[in-house]
């Protein structure tokens, strides 16, 4: 259990009648990527929250860099950085206070302080707004800056929870650089999202659906093990259409842009039916082929299994 | 402790007030502004008391009396009738507070050596007026009586009593009330503003979700506490002098007492009242419950029962227990000793041990009561 930056067993979390969290069991290890995916409300930032000392567990067991959930949450909040889910600096400071502030909160101080606010500037790209109200930032700098904040004491181990949320692509995309930057030097990151696209990014993965871990394992294995079944991407003219004519034969699929998928158990046969539904619902097709079903698909199956 | 993260929260704490112009007002207006308006308002000085003279006698040693009265400055006669009824129509329609009421042959007695009766009816309806009024009637017949005997018959002489009763008021001789209204208003207003000032920065970074981060960091409780607590304590010194020199230029009250005394004891109720803000701003996790409750339980109290509406010796037995939890009644007597008596160290001693374990007692409860979780 030791070489594990986070371990937990059977992690539990109760608010009244209502499980948030239950028997979520996982271990990330040193280094590692770790995405915990699910839809909004199914327990991510729950589970976070305990990992992070911010909420007592209402069962289990757990360790998070070598420090014991329940007994040391104060010894973990030396070890961790944690970027919370709302954007949660002081918008009335500069990024230059914001920075100085935290750092005194991790006991950053002299040289060291001096070099890490340079780095933090730099990778947020604040170096000529350090004296700009936080506030007043675009949200792709405020989500780098809040991350600079949570790691000016250079943790082992951080915690990101949907730190891409409300973000343009373009700097969702500069953030996983850092985040890949990040672990390639040694540092373990534990990262909620709801993009499937970025769960592609991740070393390993766990589903938590209604506060259970649904499925697990790496990208590949999700995509391949987990999903016996087989995806037929379908182009029609008209997408609605298609899709309501495909329901009344019973035939269900997802909409992915202006594209159906359907999960299937064989296509050679699927596809021949799919075709024939189609012509007679008066639907022009203009493609279908069968995929590689992407981990959206995995998760929107799985999903609807649980 | 880690001087560093202390440093860091007061630092940030000076940041946010100076940026709010709504903190910057409270902390720096508001005890201004209350200083003054309370001050004016609350004047225990009854001057001009509207009287109706009833003068049956009509003679010099009447008239004598009367303009006793009015020359004394607390009497103002705006009415004289010769007709009992009146005295009641002018008390009743408000048109008069008392009624001096000179019955025949006065000053015949007073030369025959006997005592006559001089009958005075005052608006009891406002009885603290009334009360006041009664003490200004007895010293301006006294006078009148004192100044007759020499003069007088040889009965005056002879009533007059063996003990010469000679009174004289110490600390506030001309007994002037803002000399006592203005102290005990500073200790009331600043047991209210010391509340107020941190009841909003804890109950704010929840409501703003900044404290999540905030706790998710190796803060310790104490660190954070007394972090937040300094800022407010430096405020709270400032709002002290400013208040002081207020009561000192602006409402002529003598400060008898030694100054630098007077800072260091409002620096001890500062800080249980800074404390107490703390305290339930913790509890309350929001800004508005934070600040109804620091007002509620500050002012009232300070107000009421800390002596400085009515005295504590007056108050029924178990209301007179429950002052002795009120910390402004202490800084009242602190703030009273120093200005009016000039009162040293020494004789506050209690009073200065009392404020020091109220604010050890509730600083330890914010402490104790802030929890770096979530829920």
């Amino acid at each position: 259990m030791g070489e594990y930056s986070v371990s937990v067993e059977k992690l539990r979390r109760d608010f009244g009648e209502f499980v948030a969290v239950d028997d979520v069991t996982l271990s990330v290890s040193p280094g590692e990527i770790f995405g915990f995916l699910g839809p909004n409300g199914a327990g991510k930032s729950t589970t976070i929250r305990m990992l992070c000392g911010l909420l007592a567990p209402t069962g289990g067991s757990g360790t998070v860099g070598g420090h014991d959930i329940i007994k040391e949450p104060e010894e973990i909040k030396k070890t961790i950085g944690y970027m919370s889910q709302k954007f949660s600096l002081y918008d009335d400071l500069t990024v230059a206070e914001n920075i100085d502030f935290f750092s005194g909160m991790y006991g950053v101080t002299g040289k060291k302080k001096r070099e890490r606010t340079g780095w933090v500037l730099e990778m947020a790209g604040l170096a000529a707004r350090r004296t700009t109200v936080t506030g007043t930032l675009p949200g792709g700098f405020k989500q780098r800056l809040a991350l600079g904040c949570a790691i000016l004491h250079e943790p082992r181990i951080i915690f990101l929870d949907e730190p891409t949320s409300g973000v343009d692509p373009v700097s969702r995309r500069n953030f996983w650089d850092l985040i890949y930057g990040m672990s390639g030097a040694g540092t373990t990151v534990f990262v909620t999202t709801h993009y499937m696209d970025e769960a592609e990014y991740c070393n390993r993965l766990a589903l938590i659906y209604r506060g259970r871990i649904i499925a697990r394992g790496t990208p590949g294995e999700l995509k391949g093990e987990q999903m016996k079944k087989t995806v037929i991407e379908i182009r029609a003219d008209d997408t609605v259409k298609a899709m309501e004519t495909l329901d009344e034969r019973g035939i269900e699929t997802a909409v992915f842009g202006n594209l159906l998928h359907a999960t299937v158990d064989d296509a050679g046969e699927s596809i021949p039916e799919i075709e024939k539904a189609l012509r007679q619902g008066g639907v022009d097709l203009t493609g279908i082929r069968k995929i590689v079903p992407s981990l959206e698909d995995v998760f929107v199956t799985l999903i609807e299994e649980a | 402790m880690r001087l560093v993260r202390v440093k860091a929260i007061v630092a940030k704490e000076f940041i946010h007030i100076r940026r709010d112009p709504l903190s910057l007002a409270m902390a720096f207006l508001m005890p201004v502004m209350l200083l003054f308006i309370f001050g004016y308002a609350i004047t225990l000085d009854v001057r001009d008391l509207r009287t109706v003279v009833h003068d049956l006698d009509g003679s010099y040693m009447s008239r004598e009396l009367v303009r006793g009265f009015s020359e004394s400055g607390y009497f103002t006669v705006v009415e004289t009738t010769r007709v009992e009824s009146e005295i009641e129509r002018s008390l009743e329609s408000g048109r008069a507070m008392v009624a001096i009421s000179v019955p025949e042959g006065f000053s015949r007695d007073i030369k025959r050596g006997g005592r006559p009766t001089l009958q005075v009816v005052v608006d009891g309806s406002d009885s603290n007026t009334a009360s006041i009024a009664l003490g200004y009637v007895s010293g301006v017949t006294e006078r009148f009586s004192q100044r007759l005997s020499p003069v007088g018959g040889r009965g005056a002489g002879e009533r007059k009593s063996t003990v010469d009763l000679r009174t004289r008021v110490w600390y506030n001789p001309e007994l002037k009330s803002s000399n006592f209204i203005i102290p005990g208003l500073i200790a009331v207003i600043m047991a209210v503003i010391a509340a107020l000032l941190t009841s909003l920065t804890i109950a704010r970074e929840w409501e703003r979700g900044t404290m999540e981060q905030l706790i998710s960091t190796p803060v310790k409780k104490a660190e954070l506490i007394t972090g937040k607590l300094i800022p407010y304590f430096v405020i709270g010194l400032v709002d002290v002098v400013v208040s002081v020199v207020i009561g000192v230029w602006f409402f002529a009250v003598p400060l008898e007492g030694s100054a630098v005394l007077l800072l260091a004891l409002s620096s001890v109720f500062l800080f249980g009242g800074l404390s107490l803000g703390l305290l339930i701003s913790i509890v309350a996790k929001t800004q508005i419950v934070a600040s109804q409750i620091a007002m509620v339980s500050t002012f009232l109290p300070a107000f009421l029962l800390s002596g400085f509406m009515y005295a504590v010796e007056n108050m029924p037995v178990p209301i007179r227990i429950g002052t002795y939890l009120v910390p402004a009644r202490y800084f009242l007597t602190i703030l009273k000793g120093i200005f009016l008596k000039g009162s040293t160290l020494g004789v506050l001693a209690l009073e200065t041990a009392l404020l020091t374990a109220f604010g050890a007692v509730v600083f330890a409860l914010a402490i104790r009561s802030f929890k770096k979780k979530v829920f």
